[in-house]
């Protein structure tokens, strides 16, 4: 008999959703450790130097999806974690509703400062 | 037919000693995966002050950046996200079905790449702070 070696529930798309953004956030995850922590040092950021970059419109769509991503694979890890715990029923219906309110809060807040430094959006 | 892995409470540690190079990475995964998220609504909340203007952006990250403490978690960050990237490339493997027979060989040498990374990373983290 095969054995599941996963967290997730079967017949689920969380499972197919968290390796598809994984995938991307391997790759941008890595990009945006090296482009400002080794092309540019973390005690030289400035505003205008963020700015700069968020003005381009390549880099600022980059930025917005991996915001996106990482927010979904994050707390939908999370989520899954904790399903995987035991948690069920009226919890696992409130953890959700939290869960999906902090995303929510959390992309708007991080569109909103992109917005900031590109002094809206850069089309 | 399948059936669900039980792999018991991880938070009986006293199993510490029965697990397998597998049962670590899931942790260790766990572990990175919690922290991970954690710090990225930690990083948005210290980006945000650009919403208060150029100064006080420029100003807060100056000054967390010039602080010793700050460069040794970013360096623990790196750890953790280095180490979170290579076991994820690792499952995305798993589960295409490639490399399942060497599992337990590609997390050590997730650990040992991670650790490889880390340390010639650590100048680059440390560079311009004062003590």
């Amino acid at each position: 008999m095969a054995e599941r070696y996963t967290s997730f529930e079967p017949g689920g798309r969380r499972w197919l959703w968290q390796r598809l953004t994984a995938a991307f956030l391997v790759v941008v995850l890595a990009f945006h450790f090296f482009l400002l922590h080794f092309l540019n040092h973390a005690d030289e950021v400035t505003f205008a130097l963020s700015q700069a970059r968020m003005e381009q419109l390549t880099y600022f769509s980059l930025m917005i999806l991996f915001l996106i991503t990482a927010t979904f694979h994050g707390v939908n890890g999370v989520y899954n974690a904790l399903v995987n715990m035991g948690l069920s029923g009226s919890r696992k219906t409130a953890v959700k509703a939290i869960l999906g309110v902090a995303s929510l809060v959390l992309i708007v807040q991080g569109v909103r400062t992109a917005l900031a430094w590109a002094g809206g959006v850069p089309i | 037919m399948s059936q669900s892995y039980n792999r018991g409470l991880i938070e009986d540690f006293s199993r510490w000693r029965e697990f397998s190079a597998g049962m670590w990475a899931w942790i260790f995964h766990k572990f990175t995966g919690w922290v991970l998220v954690g710090y990225l609504f930690t990083h948005i909340a210290v980006l945000s002050t650009a919403l208060s203007g150029a100064a006080a952006y420029t100003n807060t990250i100056q000054a967390l950046e010039s602080l010793l403490v700050v460069r040794i978690l970013e360096v623990g960050l790196l750890a953790v996200a280095v180490f979170h990237i290579l076991n994820g490339l690792r499952l995305l493997f798993v589960d295409l079905g490639v490399g399942l027979e060497a599992q337990d060989q590609s997390f050590y040498a997730s650990l040992i790449l991670t650790g490889v990374i880390v340390i010639a990373s650590v100048p680059t983290f440390l560079s311009g702070v004062s003590i």
